[in-house]
C-alpha cells in the first residue's frame, strides 16, 4: 500500500498541470464562444471556393 | 419548401420565375431583385454552401431592408472617418510595418450558423482583409484588415450584399468587467471541480477504512492530502460567498451567503483539527462538494445574466454618434460632443438628428415617432425645429443648432426618467423572502443544538452543530430560485422575450394593468397601404395597374410614404423626378398595349394641379393620389396597420383579467380606431412624456401593479416607473436599455407566452423551495438528535439538489404543453 505515497503526489502533479492548461485556455479565449465552434465543424467548404 | 416560394428568403415570390436564377444547374424561384442580388453574391463567391447548411432563412428579407435604408453607402461611408473610428478602430504595425486595423462589428440578421459561415468566408476571400471571425453568441464579429488596401466601409458593404447589417461596436467599461468576471468565476469552478473529483477519490479508502479499518498512518496521509485540495476550494474558488457574507453582515440584510460562508469555514476548520490532531471526523469532501454545486449554480445563472446584457448592449451605441459640421475650410465630421450652440450642420437623410436647431435651408420629413408618437413623419422647411434624436429621412438639410446637452429636449425626458426610476416600486421576490427567515432560523436552531449538546455531552456538541449547519445546507434552497430563472429565461429568449432584469419573470404573475404604447407598439409604427379607390368611374386602369405603376414611381423617392409601396414589379421609367414634400413624377415607357405616359403621385395638388381635389372618404388617413396627364386615376390611402397578434394579445389579456389601457402622444383620430379595433375601452391621447408618467403613477397609486409596453423615447419615463417594462424590438436603443424585457420577434403574442411562463415559473420557484424546506425540516431533527453521519448529509445534499434542478428543467419545455394555442 506504499504506493499510495508515489501515486497521490503524482495525481496532484497531474491535477496542477490540467489546471494550469486550463487556466491559460480560459485566459487566451478558448472558451469566449461556445455555440459557433460546434456548428462550424460541421461545414466542409473546402470543395467550392475559387482557387 | 414550396415551389413558389424565393429560394433565398422564403417568401412568396409574387411574379413566378421573373428573377429566377440558376443554382447548380437548377433554376430558382427568387422573389425580388435584392434577394437575387444576395443570392448571386452567395454563388459568385463559391459559397453556395450555405444554402446547404442553413437551418433557418435569413431575419430579415433583403427586400424589407431595401426599403428600410435607401442610401447604405452613403451611411457607410461615414464608418471611415478618423473622427467617427477613434472610438472602435485599434491600429498596429505588423513585422513589414504596414498599419493593421481591428474592429469589433456588431451584425444584425444572423439566424443560423450558416449565416457566421457565409460571412466569415466572404470577407476572408478579399484580398486585403487579415482574418475575419464571428461570434455566434454574441454576434460580434471581429476583422483585421490592412488600412492602407481597404477601407471599413467597403468591408461593410460587402456584409451589407450578403443582406446582413454590420454596425461598429466598441466594448464599454462594464463590458471588460464582465468578461473579467466571467473568466474568475469559470477558474473558480474549474478549479473547485478539479478538488471535488480528487477528494471524493481519496474520500472512498476513508470511508471504507472507517467500516473495515485503516492504519494510522495512512489515514493521516490521505487526510492530508484531501485538505490540500479543500484548501485551494476554500482559499480561491468559495472566496465570492465569504465576501458576499461579509457585505450581508455590513448591511444587516442576510442573505444565504452568510450560512454558507459560516458552514464551509466551520467545516473546513474542524476538519483540519481533525486532520492535525486525528481526531474523529473530516468533512473535506462535503466542503468541496458544497461549494462545486453553489458555484455551479451561480455560474449558470451569471451566464444567463450576461447574456442578456450582451444583448442589450449590443444594441447600445450601434451608430457613433457623429455630425457633420459646415466650416470657412469645408465639410468636418465632427463628434456629438462637440457641437456647440450656433453650429451649422448638414444631416444627410438617414442620419439622426444631434441636437435640437432650427432648420437654415433644405426641405425634408422628419420622424419624430419617437418623440412624440405621431405617425406620420413632419415635413420641416426653414425656419421649423429640429428635436434632438429624431431621423431626417427624406433628404439633405441645413440645420443651425440652439440647444445641446442639458437643454435639449431629449435630456428633459431623460431627467424625467431618472426620477420616475427612483420610484419604480420594488416587485417582491419570494425567494428572498424565504431566504432571509430560513437563515435566520438556521442560525438560531443551530445556536440552540449547541447549547442543549454542550449541556447533554459537552464532547459531541461540536461535531453536532455542525452536522446541523452541513445538513441543512441551504443548497437546495439556494438552486432553487436561479435554476428556474435560468431555464425560463433560456426557454423564453427562444421565444422572442429576452429578460433583461430579474425580477421580471416573479413580476409577471402580478400584473394588474397593461399600458400600450400606441405607434409602434400597438401598430407596426409603418405606413402601409389599407384601400385603393379609382378617382372617377371612366378610369379604365385596374388597381393591379395603378398599383404598379406607384411602385415603380414610389421606388424612387426616400419618403417613409414609399416604404407603404413595396410591392414587386416595375416598369422601365425615363425623366424621374423627386418633389420633397410633393410627390414623385416620372415617365413611364414600354409599357404593353399602352403609349408612353408621364404620371404623378403624391398629394393631390402636386399630382393633379388642374383641380383641386378631395379624397373620396374624408378620414384621418393619409391619401395619395396617382394621376396622368389628362385626369385623376386612384387614390390609395395609407395608414398605421395593426401589429401581427395585437388582436389575439388584447382578448387573451382581458380573458385572464387584466386591465389593458392606450397611453399615446398621437393626437389624431387614428387613435379611437385603433382603440376600437381592438376592443380597449381605456385610451388617453395627444399625451406629453410627463402626462403618460402622471397616468401611469396614479393607477400605481390605487394599487395596481402595471407592466408598460413601449418603443418610443416618449414611453421611456413611464418605462422607467412602470413595475414591468416591456420593449419592442424595433424601439430605439433608449427605450431598449431602460426596459426590463425585450420583444425580439415583434409579435404581441409572445407576452401572452411571457405571462404564462411567468406563471409556471413562479410555480415551479415555490415548488422547490417548499421541497427544500420539507427535506430540511426532515434532516434538521435527524442531525441534531445525532444520527446522520456525514455520507449521509452528502447523499441528503446531493439528491435534493438534483431534484429541485430537474424540476426547475420542465421550464425548458415549450408553450405546446401549456394549453395555450395561439392562431394568428
Amino acid at each position: 500500500m506504499d504506493i499510495i505515497y508515489i501515486l497521490i503526489p503524482l495525481s496532484i502533479l497531474l491535477i496542477g498541470i490540467a489546471v494550469t492548461v486550463l487556466f491559460w485556455a480560459i485566459k487566451s479565449g478558448q472558451f469566449d464562444d461556445m455555440d459557433s465552434p460546434a456548428h462550424k465543424i460541421l461545414f466542409d467548404d473546402d470543395e467550392n471556393l475559387p482557387k | 419548401m414550396s415551389q413558389n416560394n424565393c429560394f433565398h428568403c422564403g417568401e412568396i415570390a409574387l411574379e413566378g420565375n421573373r428573377w429566377s436564377l440558376d443554382i447548380d444547374g437548377e433554376p430558382q424561384i427568387m422573389c425580388c431583385p435584392a434577394c437575387k442580388a444576395v443570392a448571386e453574391t452567395i454563388i459568385g463567391s463559391g459559397l453556395k454552401d450555405y444554402y446547404r447548411h442553413r437551418t433557418a432563412l435569413p431575419e430579415v428579407s433583403p427586400q424589407q431592408k431595401r426599403n428600410a435604408s435607401n442610401d447604405v453607402r452613403e451611411e457607410l461611408k461615414l464608418y471611415d472617418e478618423m473622427a467617427i473610428q477613434q472610438s472602435f478602430v485599434i491600429r498596429t504595425k505588423n513585422e513589414q510595418r504596414q498599419t493593421e486595423a481591428e474592429a469589433i462589428l456588431v451584425i444584425s440578421g444572423i439566424s443560423c450558423a450558416a449565416c457566421a459561415w457565409l460571412i466569415e468566408h466572404r470577407l476572408n476571400q478579399l484580398e486585403h482583409v487579415i482574418s475575419a471571425s464571428l461570434n455566434l453568441t454574441t454576434h460580434r464579429l471581429i476583422v483585421r484588415w490592412s488600412d492602407a488596401k481597404v477601407k471599413l466601409s467597403q468591408i461593410c458593404e460587402e456584409i451589407h450584399q450578403l443582406g446582413y447589417q454590420a454596425h461598429p461596436f466598441s466594448a464599454t467599461e462594464a463590458e471588460q468587467l464582465r468578461i473579467q468576471e466571467s473568466k474568475t468565476a469559470f477558474r473558480r469552478l474549474a478549479v473547485a471541480a478539479f478538488s471535488t473529483m480528487q477528494v471524493m477519490m481519496l474520500a472512498v479508502p476513508l470511508y471504507v477504512g472507517e467500516l473495515q479499518g485503516i492504519l494510522e498512518q495512512y489515514q493521516i496521509f490521505l487526510r492530508a492530502a484531501s485538505m490540500l485540495f479543500a484548501t485551494a476550494v476554500v482559499l480561491y474558488s468559495a472566496r465570492p460567498f465569504f465576501s458576499a457574507a461579509l457585505r450581508d453582515l455590513r448591511t444587516r440584510h442576510l442573505t444565504m451567503d452568510v450560512p454558507v460562508s459560516i458552514a464551509i469555514l466551520l467545516a473546513y476548520f474542524s476538519s483540519v483539527w481533525s486532520t492535525v490532531n486525528q481526531g474523529p471526523e473530516i468533512y473535506f469532501d462535503s466542503v468541496c462538494m458544497f461549494t462545486f454545486f453553489l458555484l455551479t449554480g451561480r455560474f449558470f445563472e451569471m451566464r444567463a445574466r450576461h447574456r442578456m446584457t450582451q444583448a442589450g448592449n449590443n444594441l447600445l451605441d450601434l451608430m457613433p454618434s457623429a455630425a457633420i459640421k459646415v466650416t470657412l475650410s469645408g465639410n468636418v465630421v465632427i463628434a456629438s460632443n462637440d457641437i456647440q450652440i450656433g453650429d451649422l450642420l448638414i444631416i444627410k437623410p438617414g442620419q439622426q438628428i444631434p441636437a435640437d436647431g432650427l432648420v437654415e435651408s433644405g426641405t425634408s420629413a422628419v420622424d419624430e415617432a419617437a418623440l412624440t408618437g405621431e405617425y406620420l413623419p413632419i415635413d420641416k422647411s426653414q425656419g421649423d425645429a429640429l428635436i434632438g434624436g429624431t431621423h431626417n429621412v427624406e433628404s439633405q438639410l441645413m440645420m443651425r443648432v440652439t440647444a445641446t446637452g442639458a437643454e435639449a429636449e431629449l435630456n428633459t425626458i431623460m431627467r424625467l426618467m431618472d426620477r420616475a426610476q427612483q420610484e419604480k416600486p420594488a416587485i417582491a421576490i419570494f425567494a428572498d423572502k424565504v431566504a432571509s427567515r430560513f437563515v435566520a432560523a438556521v442560525l438560531i436552531i443551530a445556536s440552540t443544538v449547541a447549547i442543549a449538546w454542550i449541556v447533554i455531552d459537552p464532547s459531541q456538541a461540536f461535531w453536532i452543530t455542525l452536522a446541523v449547519l452541513v445538513v441543512t445546507c441551504p443548497c437546495a434552497l439556494s438552486l432553487a430560485t436561479p435554476t428556474a430563472l435560468t431555464a425560463a429565461t433560456a426557454s423564453l429568449r427562444e421565444q422572442g422575450f429576452l429578460i433583461s432584469k430579474g425580477h421580471v419573470l416573479e413580476g409577471l404573475n402580478q400584473i394588474d394593468r397593461i399600458v400600450f404604447d400606441k405607434t409602434g407598439t400597438l401598430t407596426r409604427g409603418e405606413l402601409s397601404l389599407e384601400q385603393s379607390l379609382p378617382a372617377s368611374q371612366d378610369v379604365s386602369l385596374t388597381s393591379q395597374q395603378a398599383l404598379k405603376i406607384a411602385t415603380t414611381l414610389e421606388q424612387y423617392s426616400n419618403h417613409p410614404i414609399a416604404r407603404a409601396f413595396d410591392f414587386i414589379g416595375h416598369f422601365e421609367t425615363d425623366n424621374i423626378e423627386q418633389v420633397t414634400g410633393q410627390g414623385v413624377k416620372g415617365r413611364l415607357i414600354n409599357i404593353e398595349g399602352q403609349e408612353d405616359c408621364t404620371y404623378r403621385i403624391g398629394r393631390a395638388d402636386f399630382a393633379f394641379p388642374q383641380q383641386t381635389l378631395l379624397p373620396p372618404i374624408d378620414d384621418d388617413r393619409q391619401w395619395l393620389l396617382l394621376a396622368d396627364d389628362k385626369q385623376p386615376l386612384y387614390w390609395f390611402a395609407l395608414s398605421d396597420t395593426l401589429r401581427q397578434g395585437a388582436s389575439t394579445t388584447i382578448a387573451q389579456l382581458k380573458n385572464w383579467g387584466i386591465k389593458v389601457a392606450i397611453l399615446t402622444g398621437d393626437p389624431s383620430a387614428q387613435v379611437e380606431a385603433v382603440a376600437s379595433a381592438l376592443d380597449i375601452r381605456e385610451v388617453h391621447k395627444g399625451l406629453s412624456p410627463e402626462q403618460k408618467l402622471k397616468l401611469a403613477s396614479a393607477w400605481q397609486q390605487q394599487g395596481e401593479r402595471l407592466m408598460m409596453v413601449g418603443d418610443g423615447i416618449n414611453d421611456v419615463p413611464t418605462l422607467a416607473r412602470a413595475d414591468i417594462a416591456v420593449a419592442i424590438g424595433q424601439a430605439s436603443d433608449l427605450t431598449k436599455t431602460n426596459a426590463d424585457a425585450v420583444i425580439t420577434n415583434n409579435s404581441l403574442t409572445t407576452l401572452l407566452h411571457a405571462i404564462t411562463k411567468g406563471k409556471k415559473s413562479t410555480k415551479i420557484i415555490r415548488q422547490n423551495i417548499y421541497w427544500a424546506l420539507l427535506y430540511n425540516l426532515l434532516a434538521l431533527p435527524l442531525a441534531a438528535t445525532g444520527f446522520i453521519p456525514p455520507w449521509a448529509a452528502a447523499i441528503g445534499m446531493s439528491v435534493s439538489s438534483l431534484i429541485v434542478v430537474g424540476n426547475a428543467l420542465r421550464l425548458l419545455s415549450t408553450d405546446k404543453q401549456l394549453g395555450l394555442h395561439l392562431t394568428e
